[in-house]
């Protein structure tokens, strides 16, 4: 991560002892390089300065009893806008959805005890996903911590498992140190999620602020720079297969080694598969491009993988959700397994050629030796392989079915939204088939224009993800593609983007029901609909209408403009009319069919070469020649 | 004490982990041997040689595969500052015993004598009980507590095992270089 770690506060050390011994100084009174003599603080005070000069501008937060003393410096900041949410967990998809658009540490607040847990969820959701997040909860005083005091838990033993790092501060003298460690550690290496729990006593208590702090974290030494002998390796492997894949994941993004990757692509001329995570990581109109792997993917991505005599894996981690059953995986494959986390390497699939450190420097590496191999050696032939994929690429494509029930395709209403919004939008959605439709109808082709809950699979994720994406990225038009199930989990950010002028659009696909779930019941469960109908459009018989809520007064009420399309016809005029308004947040409630399901599909558990591209219809993989 | 090297069960491994002494710390280690599974046969922790700094050594159950994704994930902690294992042939470890068993006048004697066989220690004496200390490496406790056992065993408490390198070299020789 070579550019998170120029911004990374021990460059800045490095950099500020440069300027003192003589370079010029840095002009910029905040951020990166700043040189803070010391001077007479509170605890509170020291938080923010140290927010300021580790260059944060937006935090998400909502103050309470612990945190209030940071809450007034924070009043006087020049520097920090500070949105309150409404929701706390709002305010941590928020710094996520920023940290995922910018590529820079989130920032949110909350007070101890149901302030803080309620931060748990982003938490956890930034784990899984590798996103780089600050978290700081106010606590208890020092002397009342352990005697059950009012709002108090133990939010760091709770965090723990679900964070890279959590800290607890006591004193207050060490708020600029843990502040630098704390950034340092979300933004560098495995980015991730990162707590600092600071009692009221700290925060109140008189210090000495100075900056820049030493940062001492001897237990922490992420590698960057992927083993050489290692890249010479899989260079041979990749010029010695016949039927290679790139296997790419949501590192690729992390580490901002698109463009790297994208040379590295057209130079071996393979197949690209790029996981949910990585969506917009290569671009999707590339002819080598097939698209998402795993339970939902395309059809040639997971004949990809499935056939494969090569993965040459990167930032990817061998997901339950990309390898079906595990044994019966890719089982001709030779693996290259590179990753900056070495646990994940060998975790889920034994690697045959692994290499630790960032694909900033790995990818170009092998780019280079693949090509001194090939100036060597000559190519391997892979046309034959090329040649199966075209056709199920073309016998198998992504589609979908007009609905039987003459109502709205939902998959229709997310293609027609990305040929209105374009590649330059960013999309952020939430948990269900309208995230999978939203990653198999939208066409990606930049990094960090497609936001989600890959590996927790939070529903809620995409509202306040979207406003805090809207935040980092105020010039571009951010669609909150949203499930009725999702969207009733935290749409009460609304009130926070209609305040703020934040104006996100919510498309919100409204089939009345949790659909995957539902999906499943179908599928498996006899179609026996256990408590998955929500009465958002239909009533449970479906035949009768029922809008509870009705979206477009919710929408009203929060201060947004609300729409309504119930007929394909409607659809793009309605989108249209959204598309024109960039004053206040837009919700449009699309009225869809229940009945549409998310293919292709492999089943939980079985085999990716089962894969089914409708219904109990599987592709005919060997053709007579 | 004998220095018979450890008869371990088959894949018995021992770690030893050289960590920052902060709050939390083993709730951290010990946190995430729950979330990821991973089975801990014992853990013992103190103060190592250099100020700051602890060393827990933890036995674990595991076979080649599990044992290097126990230390890839425990590397990730960012209070833990290095991870060695310790194989049998070239290390010693230990476990502490202590043990009440009963002794009356007419098997006091014999108890006596098993102790002393043992080279294992009585370290309190009343009436109908005696306290055995003894020190070694696992197996050799468990054949001390085979042989004490038809006497009528009242308590036991077992230390976590205790392991270090054979030779002069030391784990922190470059762990903070």
């Amino acid at each position: 991560m070579s550019n998170l770690t120029a911004t990374s506060p021990a460059m800045l050390a490095s950099k500020a002892s440069s300027s003192a011994a003589g370079t010029s100084p840095d002009p910029r009174i905040y951020g990166p390089g700043r040189t803070v003599e010391p001077v007479a603080a509170t605890g509170a005070e020291s938080i923010i300065r140290s927010l300021e000069s580790l260059g944060v501008t937006d935090v998400f937060g909502i103050p309470g009893g612990t945190i209030l003393p940071t809450y007034d410096p924070l009043m006087d900041s020049e520097q920090i806008n500070h949105i309150l949410v409404r929701h706390e967990q709002g305010g941590g998809h928020a710094a996520q959805g920023y940290a995922m658009v910018t590529g820079q540490v989130g920032v949110c607040f909350a007070t101890s005890g149901p302030g803080a847990t309620n931060l748990v969820t982003p938490m956890a959701d930034a784990h899984m996903d590798s996103v780089p997040m600050v978290a700081i909860t106010g606590q208890v005083n020092a002397a009342v911590i352990g005697t059950d005091a009012f709002q108090e838990a133990d939010i760091v033993g709770i965090a723990t498992p679900i964070t890279k790092h959590s800290f607890l501060v006591t004193d207050a003298d060490q708020i600029p140190k843990v502040m630098a460690e704390a950034f340092h550690l979300a933004s560098t290496g495995r980015p991730g999620p990162v707590l600092v729990d600071i009692t009221k006593s700290a925060q109140v208590a008189q210090t000495t602020f100075a900056w820049p702090p030493k940062i001492e974290l001897n237990g922490y030494r992420p590698v960057t720079r992927g083993h050489s002998k290692q890249i010479r390796e899989a260079a041979k492997l990749i010029q010695a297969a016949s039927r290679p894949v790139f296997y790419i994941g949501g590192g690729m993004i992390k580490a901002e080694a698109s463009e790297e990757f994208y040379a590295l692509a057209e130079t071996v001329g393979a197949p690209v598969v790029n996981t949910l995570m990585a969506r917009g990581a290569f671009p999707d109109s590339h002819q080598q491009n097939l698209g998402m792997p795993g339970m939902h993917g395309t059809v040639s991505a997971v004949a990809a993988l499935q056939r494969s005599d090569l993965l040459i894996t990167l930032g990817a981690r061998f997901d339950d959700r990309v390898t079906g059953q595990l044994e019966s995986f890719a089982p001709d494959a030779k693996v290259i397994h590179a990753d900056i986390d070495p646990a994940e390497i060998s975790k889920n699939r034994a690697a045959d050629v692994p290499i630790v450190g960032s694909l900033k420097e790995i990818v170009p590496e092998l780019t280079f030796a693949f090509d001194a191999l090939v100036t060597k050696h000559g190519r391997t032939d892979i046309s034959g392989w090329w040649k199966q994929l075209n056709r199920f690429r073309e016998t198998y494509p992504l589609g979908y079915t007009t609905p039987e029930d003459g109502k709205i395709a939902p998959q229709q209403v997310i293609e027609k939204i990305n040929q209105a919004a374009g590649p330059e939008a960013v999309y952020v959605a939430g948990v269900g088939q309208h995230q999978m439709w939203s990653s198999q109808f939208v066409k990606y082709e930049r990094p960090r224009q497609w936001l989600n809950s890959g590996g927790l699979g939070t529903m809620g994720y995409a509202v306040p993800a979207a406003m805090g994406a809207q935040v980092g990225n105020p010039d571009r038009v951010v669609w909150a593609i949203d499930g009725d199930g999702c969207f009733q989990m935290t749409n009460q950010e609304l009130a926070t983007c209609a305040i703020n002028k934040i104006p996100i659009k919510v498309a919100v696909i409204n089939n009345s029901s949790l659909g995957m779930v539902r999906q499943w019941q179908t599928l498996f469960y006899e179609s026996r609909y256990s408590n998955t109908h929500l009465n958002t459009s239909v009533s449970d018989s479906g035949g009768e209408i029922v809008r509870i809520p009705d979206f477009l007064k919710l929408a009203e009420a929060y201060g947004c403009v609300g729409l309504r399309c119930e007929r394909p016809e409607d659809i793009d005029a309605v989108i249209a009319e959204a598309m024109a308004i960039n004053d206040r947040p837009v919700v449009v409630d699309f009225v869809v069919s229940r009945d549409s399901m998310v293919w292709p599909m492999v089943p939980a558990g079985v085999s990716n070469s089962d894969i089914q591209f409708a219904h109990n219809l599987t592709p005919q993989w060997d053709e007579e020649d | 004490m004998g220095t018979h090297d450890i008869v371990s069960p088959e894949q018995r491994r021992t770690l030893s982990v050289l960590v920052e002494d902060v709050p939390g710390v083993l709730t951290k280690v010990s946190g995430l041997f729950a979330r990821r599974a991973f089975n801990i046969h014992s853990l013992a922790v103190g103060p190592s040689e250099l100020p700051g700094l602890s060393r827990i050594t933890v036995v674990v159950d595991a076979d080649s595969k599990l044992l290097e994704q126990i230390t890839k994930q425990l590397n990730k902690l960012i209070n833990v500052i290095k991870i060695i294992e310790l194989a049998p042939e070239n290390s010693v470890q230990r476990e502490h015993l202590l043990i009440k068993v009963k002794a009356d006048s007419p098997t006091r004697l014999q108890v006596t004598q098993a102790v002393e066989l043992f080279r294992a220690k009585i370290v309190d004496v009343s009436v109908d009980s005696l306290t055995v200390e003894a020190t070694g490496a696992p197996d050799k406790l468990n054949a001390l507590l085979e042989v004490l056992e038809p006497f009528g065993v009242r308590e036991i408490v077992r230390s976590g095992g205790l392991a270090i390198s054979r030779g002069a070299k030391s784990m922190t020789d470059r762990a903070l270089r």
